[in-house]
């Protein structure tokens, strides 16, 4: 600031040495990190590297068997969008049903019902869905799923939306969809932290990315932590990195095979 | 009109005017409770539970005890039991449950062996009995249904995002372990009050049918609940009339009846999606 003062953001929730076990040995452990109001996270990192049990524990699902969460607030709004995959989408609920789900009881009164209805038809046309309301999930494309799970966790007017592979299983074009939504909602303030093993397609576009495995391997832009050696130590395994229009895109090595037999003429008889 | 003084005949009976009350509530509230047994999956728990029942009836016959209490206990007591079993995790749950309440059926039947003299009373649970029921029964059924609309009605939410999606409703501050204990007192308690109107063998059926024709017919959850308990009371009412007419045991024409509704509804369902799909061909 021209003053020469500093204002320094209150972290909405802060992971200060945290580790985390389910009965066996840590899954998590020395986590550190922070998020802050209006960010952008991506957490990428291998297969059972503790992706999930981050998310979780942001979430409070899961207790910390040592360090210490800090957040701004007691009880601070969130909200999380599992994989489309994880429910059953035969289930006979249309969109509306799914988005009011998570408001708590129905209002009594006709007036707040009336609001309710209000709101959740602006949620919809906001996110591009508003002629669906009354369509059963199963008659919906990918990217319309991914926008119903947006719309039920937006529901609950959080300040953080916590995301595990939003973009797992869908085509390019509703990689691009999600993506844009997910920028936007950003733009109005809201704080996104999500899981990704898309590096290219989804990762390198975000602010900020956390590599992880077990901890913490790098936090930063995507110039600063997709670098050969970062992706290394997070998945264990040669990762070659190139610039292409000032962005990074990583290319995976591919494995050193043996070289082939030399076939001698007595062997074709 | 000859068809009418047929319809109104078995009317003029008191023990038929109860048996069709009992019938027509408890088609009604299987098919409420029904909904989320098909949706969660939890048929086997309610053929399990009814089964489990029917141990303490046998027991509560052979001492002399109420039917509701000795049942009820048993059947809380096997719920328990089979929580405790699975928990251990040295068995799954659906061997526990096969296990448990097949043992409490078993013991049943050796009961009503052993004590002729009871055998009356079980019997009437085991096949149904809804022309023998008392006004008790007519309590006990309207007292459960009137427990379970209140609950589906003030817990509506909860109850669909905890069947819907137990893993985001957990983090969203709805109490799944609550929901689900809930949801498994209501069908204890179906069980309980309707056992006596189909009987064990048939019970699980009168809580699936509904359920699975009504979902056949909407993709609405909400709608579900509505449809599910009126299919459930038409198949109790034609049931309990086709029964006097055809002299069959009740429990198993309101069974026939709704398994004849869910194959002409099936048909009809996949007749709709063959035209459907061959329009698509065509155009």
């Amino acid at each position: 600031m021209d003053d020469g003062t500093y204002v320094t953001v209150q972290p909405l929730i802060e992971f200060v040495d945290v580790a985390c076990s389910y009965g066996g040995p840590a899954v998590i452990d020395h986590v550190n990190f922070a998020v802050h109001p209006g960010e952008f996270i991506g957490v990428v990192g291998p297969s059972g590297s503790g992706k999930t049990t981050v998310l979780r524990t942001l979430l409070g699902a899961v207790r910390p068997v040592h360090g210490e969460i800090r957040t701004s607030t007691k009880d601070l709004p969130m909200a999380y969008v599992p994989q489309v995959e994880t429910v059953d989408w035969n289930f006979p609920v249309t969109v509306t049903e799914v988005v009011t789900m998570s408001r708590g009881t129905r209002p009594w009164r006709a007036a707040a019902r009336n609001a309710e209805r209000r709101e959740v038809a602006e949620l919809l046309d906001r996110l591009g869905i508003g002629d669906l309301g009354d369509r059963q999930i199963r008659q919906l494309s990918g990217g319309q799923q991914q926008r119903v799970f947006l719309a039920r966790a937006l529901a609950q007017r959080p300040r953080l939306v916590v995301l595990d592979e939003p973009t797992s299983g869908v085509d390019v074009r509703t990689r691009h969809e999600v993506l844009h939504v997910l920028a936007d909602l950003n733009a109005e303030g809201i704080a996104i932290v999500l899981t990704t093993h898309d590096l290219n397609g989804l990762a390198a576009h975000l602010p900020r990315i956390l590599c992880f495995n077990k901890t913490v391997i790098a936090d930063g832009a995507p110039a600063e932590v997709l670098t050969s050696e970062v992706l290394e130590a997070t998945y264990g395994a040669p990762m070659d990195v190139l610039i292409h229009g000032g962005m990074p895109v990583v290319l995976e090595s591919t494995p050193q095979l043996a070289p082939p037999i030399p076939i001698r003429r007595e062997m074709l008889g | 009109m000859t068809l009418a003084i047929d319809l109104t005949q078995p009317l003029s009976y008191a023990f038929f005017q109860r048996g069709l009350i009992v019938a027509l509530i408890a088609g009604a509230l299987c098919g409420l409770i029904g909904v989320f047994v098909v949706l969660r999956n939890m048929s086997y728990i309610g053929h399990g539970l009814s089964h489990a029942v029917f141990g303490g009836a046998a027991v509560a016959a052979v001492v002399g005890f109420s039917f509701f209490v000795g049942a009820g206990l048993w059947g809380l007591a096997s719920g328990l039991l089979i929580g405790w079993v699975a928990r251990k995790r040295i068995i799954g749950a659906d061997a526990a449950i096969g296990v448990i309440t097949t043992g409490s059926f078993a013991f049943g039947l050796a009961l009503q062996a052993r004590f002729g003299q009871a055998s009356r009373n079980i019997e009437a649970v085991l096949f149904g009995n809804v022309l023998g029921v008392f006004t008790s029964d007519i309590w006990a059924v309207v007292g459960v249904s009137v427990i379970a609309l209140l609950a589906v009605v003030l817990l509506y939410r909860r109850l669909l995002f905890a069947t819907f999606d137990p893993e985001v409703a957990g983090v969203s501050g709805v109490s799944v372990t609550w929901m689900e204990t809930v949801l498994m007192v209501l069908l204890s308690a179906t069980i309980l009050v309707t056992v006596r109107v189909v009987g064990v063998l048939l019970i699980s059926a009168l809580l699936v049918l509904p359920a699975v024709c009504a979902r056949m017919l909407t993709n609405s959850f909400r709608k579900m609940l509505w449809v599910a308990p009126i299919l459930g009371a038409c198949f109790g009412g034609v049931g309990m009339y086709l029964s006097w007419f055809v002299d069959v045991p009740s429990g198993a024409v309101i069974i026939l009846v709704g398994t004849a509704a869910f194959t002409v509804i099936y048909a009809a369902v996949g007749l709709g999606r063959r035209r459907q799909l061959a329009s698509l061909s065509f155009h």
